[in-house]
């Protein structure tokens, strides 16, 4: 049957309909438990298209922030952007962008083991989704701005500044209650 | 129309690779007299590519996006060949059409703009090589110019297919041979820039990219020309190295032989009557611009 995606007021998390407010506390708990967390925005709000895309990349900056805050010593938050969609011939540089077309050298590259995309147009973010869930073990997130995303492993819908705030108010509340996976072997894996 | 469309927002400023800071601090968006001369000085909106070394394409694609009036609102349409290798490294809009159909995309293009964006000025270039253009093309090619579509057409002639391995084209001259075309060709090389002055095209030159000043001269007045009268047409000469023989250094000496007063890429010019009329009164503009510039200048120096 597939995964339905969430209504409004919903997530989903392992493609099961849940309540936002519990989406909330699995997302944060993930990046806690996280060896590299990241944070991957997209051109919609690195780009300041307008008012509120720049207020949507001030949000973002502050839960990178908190979530700097909120870590132990041995995990390494990263905030990675995806500046646009274009393949980019011969290589792109891992260590300080992701490309939709090949998401998966990023995650390999920084051993990222938890991701969230936000400001990504859905079908890119579909094609990354699908790439990073084929072709690595991280756990992926997506801060949706419209209906959701079925290829991630859990996620927001209708994604706002202030949804991205709750999420770093979350991070935040559950700091010191998780137990990072720093003994595991080395975030993602291929 | 200036680079205040495409900024960072700040908060992310930092993270941001060091191209696309670099793109919103130099580049020449918005610049009224860009051209040629800004290579190497500003930030180029083709900076890297993957032709092969001292490929006058490569010149000829750089010389293009320097000389556009309008690159931040510019759409480039482009057709399957070498071009589309460097499409991804490329800092204006662009449309990567199935083969042959530039054309026909182009002009659905252009008016969808026009309605979209009825006060703004956006311009439509396509980009393709001579299979795209007068072989696979030709339908779409031809049906534009007679519609009157509004923008320029441009054909970077190598003379046959190079990038699938030297098959012969309509645009490849009688007798040549190649390597997939062993017989020769048979026939004459189509007679394009005419073909495009009888079918309706206000601006029509033939030449080669030796001279990037002559270069930037023509794109400019086609593109003015397509978007306030209709459809113009440049056929460049950018010889395949590989496909003819050349060496990496010899590019640029077979566009100057081959642009020799008997030579089949001697320049020729068509203007239209209204095109004359539009061109010569941007030129009057221009000249009391700079002249404006000049005496300010002046007073400043004085002051």
């Amino acid at each position: 049957m597939g995964i339905r995606l969430p209504n409004p007021g919903e997530a989903h998390i392992n493609g099961v309909i849940e309540s936002e407010e519990k989406a909330y506390e699995e997302a944060a708990r993930q990046f806690l438990m996280a060896k590299v967390p990241t944070i991957f925005p997209g051109p919609l709000v690195l780009w300041a298209w307008n008012e509120k895309a720049a207020k949507k990349a001030t949000a973002i900056r502050h839960l990178f922030n908190t979530l700097k805050e909120c870590v132990q010593p041995g995990q390494k938050p990263m905030l990675i952007p995806m500046p646009d969609y274009r393949p980019k011939y011969p290589k792109i540089n891992p260590e300080v962008e992701i490309n939709p077309n090949h998401p998966n050298l990023t995650i390999w590259h920084n051993k990222i083991d938890c991701c969230m995309f936000v400001g990504v147009h859905c079908h890119q973010a579909n094609l990354s989704l699908k790439i990073i869930r084929g072709g690595t073990s991280c756990y992926t997130i997506a801060m949706c701005a419209q209906a959701g995303h079925e290829d991630a492993m859990l996620s927001f819908r209708d994604a706002s500044v202030e949804k991205i705030m709750k999420l770093a108010d979350t991070v935040k509340r559950l700091k010191g209650t998780v137990q990072p996976r720093l003994n595991s072997k080395s975030g993602a894996s291929n | 129309m200036s680079k205040e469309r495409i900024q960072i927002s700040e908060a992310l400023y930092d993270i941001m690779p060091s191209d696309y800071q670099d793109l919103v601090k130099s580049a020449t968006y918005g610049k009224e007299d860009r051209g040629w001369k800004d290579i190497g000085s500003s930030k180029e909106l083709i900076e890297q590519h993957s032709l092969c070394a001292g490929c006058p394409e490569s010149m000829a694609f750089r010389y293009i996006l320097a000389s556009l009036p309008n690159p931040e609102d510019t759409v480039m349409v482009g057709s399957t060949g070498c071009t589309s290798l460097v499409f991804p490294m490329v800092a204006v809009h662009n449309i990567h059409s199935l083969f042959g159909n530039q054309n026909a995309i182009a002009s659905g293009l252009k008016r969808a703009l026009s309605v979209r964006f009825p006060g703004r000025v956006k311009d439509v270039v396509v980009l393709a090589g001579d299979g795209a253009t007068v072989d696979i093309g030709l339908d779409m090619t031809l049906q534009a110019w007679f519609r009157q579509e509004k923008f320029t057409t441009i054909c970077f002639d190598n003379e046959l297919y190079a990038n699938t391995g030297g098959q012969e084209s309509g645009l490849m001259q009688k007798g040549f041979v190649a390597k997939m075309a062993p017989v020769g060709k048979l026939f004459d090389k189509v007679r394009l820039p005419e073909i495009a002055r009888e079918s309706g095209c206000h601006y029509v030159v033939n030449c080669t990219v030796s001279k990037p000043s002559l270069v930037e001269k023509v794109i400019r007045n086609a593109v003015h020309v397509a978007r306030e009268i209709g459809p113009t047409y440049l056929q460049l000469y950018t010889p395949c190295i590989l496909e003819i023989g050349k060496n990496s250094m010899e590019g640029l000496q077979e566009m100057r032989d081959s642009e020799k007063p008997t030579e089949r890429f001697a320049y020729k010019e068509y203007i239209s009557e209204p095109a004359k009329q539009l061109l010569a009164e941007l030129a009057a503009k221009d000249k009391e611009r700079k002249a404006a510039a000049k005496q300010l200048a002046g007073q400043a120096q004085a002051n």
